[in-house]
């Protein structure tokens, strides 16, 4: 909170007033309007989201009414107009917002528990462990995406006894799964660049000085000075998941649950084909949802990222 | 007195901020003669920077100067970009304090040294700026200035940075060499070299040096004049004997006083904090701390006057001398 | 400087076969070449199917069978195809100079156009027109390349020809169907939607880069140094500022470079355009290992050819990265 000094001198008041980091961070958030914005755009997608039932049309797999139903442009009936099989898009796209809100926030989730882990081991201890840990995300995150992601998917899911504990390559926990594999070495990266920077600062070396053992100082002193970095990882590592689970099921590599369920990739991937038909709302809203939430969420990232540090980017 | 080469009259410098106009610096008068070592002591936020680097023309294009700063009988401020860049680096020089981060990584010591000769003297030869460059380099105490010449900021210490920076600084034998705190980021037995660098310089070549610092250590040692600043003002001015025999602002007198030394067994530091420039008092600045202040203090300005050998800013400055049993 | 790159190009090659090592576990874990090949040649002689393996190095142990495909991969011995005995070196040619022509012609104006924006946006921070590019950087990085690519595709396919009655820039393949023999203008057509999808996401992206590097050597010290030399302006900018400024910025553009090769999937198949990625997927789905394995190979070499010339040039760009 602000704490206010006096310094009162006969009728003079001197004062000067302090403010903990957290709050000017929260300030400086508050002012990238942009972000606020987006915060409230995916707040109401959330709840629509959550409170799916009600604030969904039809069932996801439900046709609008009896034929004929196919490809109905935007009208009172089905908002958002309605796919091959007679389905509204609007509904169809709040359920599948939902499947690819969860994926992402999951994924997001798992990469950066896993990437904090490894990337503070290898940015504090060094040696052998981080050289290796380097090279080996070096090498990953060089190969190009798609091809490492579809060729590791094969391969999980040709492993027999790992699909048993994380499902068949076609549900979404399999996707989850094989997102947080690529996930976390983008987390580890960030975190490991932050511990580095701050390993060697005096208050790091005071607390040695103290006494204080290594596990110590990860945990009190350098995690939770690196809460900047790793939430605006975590934002991005969002955003990433969602746009890799749309990549994949724009080819058809997505999530395949039964009964019609869908994906905002999956819906995405649908656009491909309505191009040349000129069917546009196919290809409109799914895309456009994907934009907004992209934008909505790598603001978000964007804002935090300039809260937490403390860099003078306006040229002050 | 030697000839005038920088005269500062009135100086304000003003910065647009987010929070409102932040007067950093409110009226200075300054002169500085040929030749002498001119000293410059305030604490933190006291302005004394920011004037020289309004002098200087490298303040950022928000900050709204005000003023007159003659150098060697022309004006600064409010000068084409010709002649400031013309005087940066010829007429007048400026070192700072960190002088792990002055240097640009990724050019040759050899090579920043030269383009500051060939910036001023473009028509010298590249033979001849390379030899300067390695005389310079011997005559701020670098050995085996010719091999070191070709590598790199990184490879040096600090110290010996703060020296590269200095033959930098004096490659176009300016008249006025300003040194911002050179000495502040580095330890105390290499603080005592690069004073004696800048001071064999100021003697060598005749170069008034104008030395910023916090230290009044620094100043007693090798400043001939000296000037004191507070919340954006001088409060007090003379001749550097004088000033430590006898003072006669509450602030000189606090910063002497809280100086360790022998026989005390606590020290005695001026008590509260500087005034925020934002809203800065409309009297005296120094009034909201002093103990001698009164209620004409905290109303108005006091004007810089001439108090025997000094100047002073003190209205009651008379009183307190008498008070204190010092004439 | 010498040593330092001498050592990095002595470990690329071990690094080399690791990386092909996993590629190739990973590919008959992953699509069964077998299977795959029985599937497309159902009624393949016992005698064939040996020869398949042997030559693929399909045997049961890994590594003896990593190492088989290895001897036949460096004496020229490529096998076929399974679906139709095809040669494999032709096809990969075509596709990777294919992509090599979209990825460079799209890399190269996206990073020059990218740098100079960048630049632009830096001088004033805070500025209108800082605002507008840091908008328009964050649009392009957010909005994924295939949607920009199917927009595109809609705009010009469909609605340009019904608004204006004739094709202004062909949405797919390298030339008209049914065309042959080279000719510049019909290529440069062709190219020209997909490289600026492309191109896009390169500006976006380096002009943030750009930007934010420069701003950060801007503010720092020896800046300040220099503009306190009396030197000119544009020599301020360019030798001191851009010059450190570019460090990071083109060692990360020599991994993109690396990465052309096998990074223009999406947009490749959305516009039909024969390169490598249209080459991987085509194989990747018929479990096509002869077909796939060579293209693994020029994809990890170009990587870490790139890796290595990064490194390198970062030492070069900056030398306190020089350790010896």
């Amino acid at each position: 909170m602000f704490r206010m000094h006096f310094w009162i001198r006969g009728s003079v008041l001197t004062e000067f007033v302090t403010i903990s980091p957290k709050r000017m961070a929260m300030r400086r958030f508050l002012s990238h309007k942009a972000a606020v914005g987006s915060c409230v755009l995916l707040g109401i997608m959330v709840l629509a989201v959550i409170l799916s039932p009600l604030t969904a049309r039809y069932g996801v797999n439900e046709s609008v009414r009896k034929p004929p139903n196919t490809y109905l442009p935007p009208q009172k009936l089905a908002w958002f107009g309605t796919d091959d099989i007679g389905r509204d898009l609007y509904s169809r796209l709040i359920y599948g917002i939902r499947v690819s809100l969860v994926i992402g926030f999951f994924t997001a989730l798992i990469s950066t528990v896993i990437g904090c882990v490894v990337g503070a081991v290898a940015g504090f201890r060094g040696g052998r462990f981080d050289d290796v840990v380097m090279r080996v995300t070096d090498l990953f995150l060089a190969f190009p995406f798609l091809v490492a992601l579809l060729v590791i998917r094969n391969t999980i899911g040709g492993i027999g006894w790992l699909t048993v504990i994380i499902g068949d390559k076609s549900s979404a926990r399999f996707i989850v799964f094989l997102l947080s594999f690529f996930g976390w070495m983008g987390v580890a990266r960030i975190v490991r660049g932050q511990i580095l920077s701050l390993k060697e600062r005096e208050f790091i070396e005071a607390a040695r000085a103290v006494g204080a053992t290594r596990r110590y100082i990860v945990r009190r002193h350098l995690l939770p000075n690196s809460i900047g970095p790793i939430m605006v990882a975590l934002s991005f590592a969002v955003v990433g998941a969602i746009t890799a689970e749309s990549t994949l099921a724009f080819f058809g590599y997505g999530p395949q649950a039964g009964q019609g369920a869908t994906s905002l990739g999956i819906l995405v991937g649908e656009a491909k084909g309505a191009v040349q038909t000129g069917y546009w709302w196919i290809a409109v809203f799914p895309c456009l949802a994907l934009v907004l939430i992209s934008l909505a969420i790598n603001f978000i990232g964007d804002a935090l990222r300039d809260a937490t540090d403390p860099r003078l980017d306006r040229g002050e | 007195m030697s000839e005038l080469v920088l005269s500062i009259r009135d100086l304000r410098v003003t910065f647009d901020t987010p929070l409102g106009a932040l007067e950093a610096v409110r009226g200075v008068d300054l002169d500085v003669h040929a030749g002498e070592m001119m000293g410059v002591v305030g604490e933190s936020g006291s302005g004394k920077s920011v004037t020289f680097l309004a002098a200087m023309g490298l303040l950022p294009h928000q900050a709204k100067v005000g003023g007159s700063v003659m150098l060697n009988g022309q004006e600064m401020l409010g000068a084409s970009n010709k002649v400031l860049r013309n005087m940066r680096g010829g007429l007048m020089s400026m070192i700072f304090q960190d002088p792990l981060s002055a240097l640009n990584p990724v050019h040759r010591i050899g090579d920043q040294i030269i383009e500051m000769l060939k910036a001023h003297q473009p028509k010298m030869s590249d033979k001849d700026a390379a030899k300067r460059a390695v005389e310079l380099l011997d005559i701020v105490g670098i050995p085996q200035a010719a091999e070191r010449a070709h590598q790199y900021p990184h490879e040096f210490s600090g110290g010996m940075r703060q020296r590269v920076v200095i033959a930098i600084a004096i490659a176009n034998n300016p008249k006025v060499l300003i040194a911002d705190e050179p000495t502040t980021a580095l330890d105390v037995t290499v603080q005592a070299q690069i004073l004696e660098v800048i001071e064999r310089v100021q003697k060598s070549f005749g170069t008034a040096v104008v030395l910023i610092t916090h230290d009044l250590g620094v100043i007693a040692r090798v400043a001939d004049r000296v000037n004191v600043m507070y919340a954006g003002r001088n409060v007090e001015k003379g001749g550097v004997d004088s000033l430590f025999d006898h003072p006669s602002h509450p602030y000189t007198r606090g910063l002497l006083a809280s100086l360790p030394h022998e026989g005390i067994e606590r020290l005695t530091p001026i008590t509260g904090f500087p005034p925020n420039m934002l809203m800065p008092p409309p009297g005296c600045g120094f009034a909201p701390r002093c103990s001698h202040a009164t209620d004409a203090c905290l109303v108005s300005l006091p004007p810089l006057r001439t108090f025997g050998d000094l100047e002073t800013a003190c209205i009651r400055a008379e009183e307190l001398v008498v008070k204190a049993g010092l004439l | 400087m010498l040593r330092f790159a001498f050592r990095r190009i002595v470990w690329a090659a071990p690094t080399l076969l690791l990386v092909t090592f996993l590629v190739y576990i990973a590919l008959r874990l992953g699509t069964d070449p077998l299977q795959s090949y029985l599937r497309a040649n159902p009624r393949a002689t016992k005698v064939k199917i040996e020869q398949y393996k042997s030559v693929n190095g399909l045997s049961s142990n890994y590594v003896l069978g990593y190492f088989n495909w290895l001897k036949n991969f460096v004496t020229f011995n490529w096998p076929r195809s399974i679906k139709g005995s095809r040669e494999v070196w032709p096809e990969l040619k075509d596709a990777s100079m294919n992509t090599l022509r979209l990825g460079s012609l799209a890399t190269f104006f996206g990073v020059a156009i990218g740098l100079m924006v960048g630049m632009f946006a830096a001088l004033k921070p805070g500025s209108r027109r800082d605002v507008v590019v840091n908008t328009g950087a964050f649009l392009g990085i957010s909005i994924p390349p295939y949607i920009t690519a199917v927009l595109f595709q809609l705009l010009f396919a469909v609605y340009w020809s019904r608004w204006f009655g004739h094709t202004l820039f062909p949405t797919s393949g390298v030339y008209p169907a049914g065309h042959s023999g080279f000719d510049l203008i019909l290529m440069l057509k062709h190219l020209a939607l997909p490289t600026i999808v492309v191109a896009i996401q390169v500006v976006a992206v380096y002009s943030r880069y750009m930007r934010s590097s420069l701003l950060d050597v801007l503010n720092s010290d020896f800046m300040r140094t220099a503009r306190s030399k009396g030197i000119s302006e544009r020599q301020i900018l360019f030798k001191h500022g851009v010059r450190n400024a570019l460090i990071p910025v083109v060692t990360i553009a020599a991994l993109d470079v690396g990465a052309i090769i096998g990074g223009l999937i999406i947009t490749e198949n959305i516009f039909a355009y024969p390169g490598m990625g249209v080459y991987f997927l085509s194989s990747f789905g018929n479990g096509d290992f002869p077909l796939l394995m060579p293209w693994m190979v020029l994809v990890v070499a170009s990587t870490l050819m790139f890796n290595l010339i990064a490194d390198v040039s970062y030492a070069f760009l900056d030398p306190r990265i020089r350790l010896d």
